[in-house]
């Protein structure tokens, strides 16, 4: 097939899809009642964009200090990541 | 601050000190390599030009200048071509996610080339573009698309809104406004652009390197010729060096009451 | 600034979300691929989850690699900022100087990055080279950038600066020509010694601009490839391998796409970290000053 050479596995397009379907959603969401950018515990102005940003590249590099620091299951520090997207998305 | 004359001096230096490189490739382009390894000399007592010969009269060497020249030229055509109207989007309005895909454009302004090399080399197999001009000059978009919407858009911040608003209420449509009055306007920005889309897709090595093998092969991969079993062909390599120099200095010649009047509006 | 809210001006960024979507989306996506498999041959890969990001992780060349890297960054950033500034402050302001200081300042920025490899061989190599002759038969010191780590170091600095920090005095010198000349007035009526001027006024004032050149300069100097690749190939030893030559040496050399593909993406992610922070300043910044 054409798309060989990406050597697609499954876990990986699960991920792109649910990104991409996060960003589309926070696109209908902004256009239909676009947010005030305000001022939460980071220490900058954001709007909800900026915070999903900042939420998921923080919740990469969570994962990547547990990969590196220990030998447990990604699995265990995976609910902790996730909680934190949503902190941040909504006090952040 | 230092006085007229002292900074002057300082500056005399600094320029001495920088054209003293390139000075000494000069100096070894006009030299045989067994003249060049043989003695040490300030200056070519024996000038030749063979090596400039050999590179002119060779299609394997001359053509990997003109195939820089020819997907340079097309990537900042492209650059300018799609980043006039974004910049002016993003200069003007404001609409859902426009910071974040402003962040998102710079943020491949700083891709690290060597992460992309391999995947690119797939990709443009697999669409039938490898060893094609085309294929480099997309690529460099990579970096220069980004770089041109974002000195753009700061020209563009620097007209007042009131011009577009006028010109609307005359009867202008959008597109009419924006190529007979807007792009005459900020026609100093369009040369300062023009200039580093020129410059960073010029001096780019690994895509380039990466995306040809013969037909578009640039002039800095073909340098890697003068490397043979028997040693560096130094003569050669700083005559094709040498020869490097030119476009750039030809574009930076002519652009360079542009770049004075670009730097004057301290937009950059 | 208050813009016009209109969703439609989507459309005007189109053709650029396009190209670039093209040339980054597309690639990126292959190389989170590349990650999580072991790839033998085309078509031919185990999946391996998460085993090659342990793997680069703890690699300890590239933890080496990668302070290395930010020592080279730190260091590029110390020199060639102050140096870019006073160099756009000695620059002439009006006259045929103008042009001419601009045309020599850009020459080094045009050169392709591995004829700039390319030139600096030839010129610091002790039995041909003029740099290297000078001193290690005028001066009497042994120096030799293929054999001492320190001499590589020193050889692809002095490049460096050779080669970008014109790109700082020309973003300096915009920002310096864009204050209006009353600040000049009235910083010579109240009798400011230069010094003031230049900490009150130009500093101030240049802000904005100096933030683009760290940001440009930090960004290219972390990603620094072909010239040293040419001047010193990483070597002698590994002491001059930066974090783009190595990972080029595991892609390309050993062919181990799912660890360059790991390391990669570590290394994208810490670009994007740095770029989020830079981004964030240069907006705040451009606030305060008002440029």
């Amino acid at each position: 097939m054409i798309l060989d050479w990406m050597y697609w596995t499954k876990p990986t397009a699960i991920f792109f899809t649910a990104l991409f379907l996060v960003l589309a959603a926070m696109t209908v969401w902004q256009t239909l009642a676009p947010s005030v950018p305000r001022r939460g515990f980071l220490p900058l102005v954001t709007t909800p964009g900026t915070r999903l940003f900042i939420g998921i590249i923080t919740a990469i590099f969570i994962h990547l200090a547990w990969l590196g620091l220990t030998d447990l299951s990604l699995w265990i520090v995976f609910p902790f990541a996730v909680g934190w997207i949503v902190l941040v998305m909504i006090w952040g | 601050m230092m006085k007229g004359r002292k900074k002057l001096i300082a500056l005399g230096i600094y320029f001495t000190l920088l054209f003293l490189p390139i000075y000494w490739m000069l100096n070894m382009s006009l030299r045989t390599n067994a003249d060049i390894l043989g003695a040490l000399t300030l200056y070519p007592a024996d000038p030749t030009f063979a090596n400039y010969i050999n590179i002119f009269t060779d299609p394997a060497w001359y053509m990997g200048y003109v195939n820089s020249i020819i997907y340079v030229t097309v990537n900042t055509l492209i650059s300018l071509a799609v980043a006039l109207p974004a910049a002016y989007a993003f200069s003007r309005y404001s609409f859902v996610g426009d910071s974040q895909v402003f962040f998102w454009l710079l943020t491949n302004r700083m891709a690290p080339a060597a992460v992309f090399a391999l995947p690119f080399f797939q990709l443009y197999s697999t669409i039938g573009l490898l060893d094609t001009h085309i294929a480099v000059a997309l690529a460099h978009c990579l970096f220069n698309v980004p770089l041109a919407v974002w000195i753009l858009e700061g020209f563009m911040s620097g007209i007042p809104r009131e011009i577009d608003e006028t010109a609307f209420i005359d009867g202008y449509s959008l597109p009419r406004f924006f190529i007979t009055i807007f792009i005459p306007l900020i026609r100093a920005g369009v040369g300062v652009t023009a200039f580093f889309c020129f410059m960073f897709s010029w001096v780019e090595l690994l895509f380039a390197r990466t995306l040809t093998i013969t037909n578009a092969k640039p002039i800095q991969a073909v340098m890697t010729r003068t490397i043979s079993a028997t040693g560096m062909d130094w003569g050669l390599l700083a005559a094709a060096g040498m020869l490097t120099l030119v476009p750039g200095a030809l574009v930076i010649w002519f652009v360079r009451n542009h770049m004075a009047r670009g730097f004057a509006l301290g937009r950059v | 600034m208050n813009k016009w809210e209109n969703n439609r001006a989507w459309l005007l960024t189109v053709p650029v979300l396009v190209i670039v979507a093209f040339s980054s989306i597309i690639p990126l996506m292959t190389v989170v691929n590349y990650s999580v498999q072991d790839i033998f041959g085309p078509g031919q890969s185990l999946f391996v989850g998460t085993e090659m990001y342990k793997n680069v992780l703890r690699d300890a060349r590239l933890h080496e690699a990668l302070w290395r890297q930010f020592l080279f960054s730190g260091l590029v950033l110390l020199i060639e900022i102050p140096l870019g500034i006073a160099l756009a402050l000695a620059m002439p302001k009006k006259g045929w100087g103008v042009s001419f200081s601009l045309v020599v300042m850009a020459l080094p920025l045009l050169i392709p990055w591995n004829t700039i490899g390319s030139i600096w061989i030839i010129f610091v190599r002790p039995d041909i080279g003029l740099f290297g002759a000078f001193v290690n038969n005028v001066l009497g010191i042994g120096f030799d950038h293929t054999a001492r780590p320190l001499d590589a170091w020193i050889t692809t600095l002095l490049m460096e600066i050779w080669h970008w920090t014109p790109l700082v005095a020309l973003l300096a010198y915009a920002g310096l020509r864009a204050i209006p000349e009353v600040y000049y007035q009235a910083a010579k009526i109240d009798g400011a010694s230069p010094w003031a001027t230049f900490r009150y006024i130009q500093l101030p004032k240049m802000r904005g601009v100096l933030t683009i050149a760290v940001l440009l300069r930090f960004m290219d100097s972390f990603l620094i490839y072909a010239e040293p690749f040419v001047l010193t190939g990483g070597g002698p030893g590994n002491s001059t391998t930066f974090l783009s030559i190595y990972l080029v040496k595991l892609a390309l050399g050993q062919f181990d796409l799912g660890t360059a593909g790991a390391f990669s993406l570590i290394y994208f992610l810490i670009i994007e970290i740095l770029c989020f922070v830079f981004y964030q300043v240069l907006k705040n910044v451009g606030k305060g000053t008002g440029t």
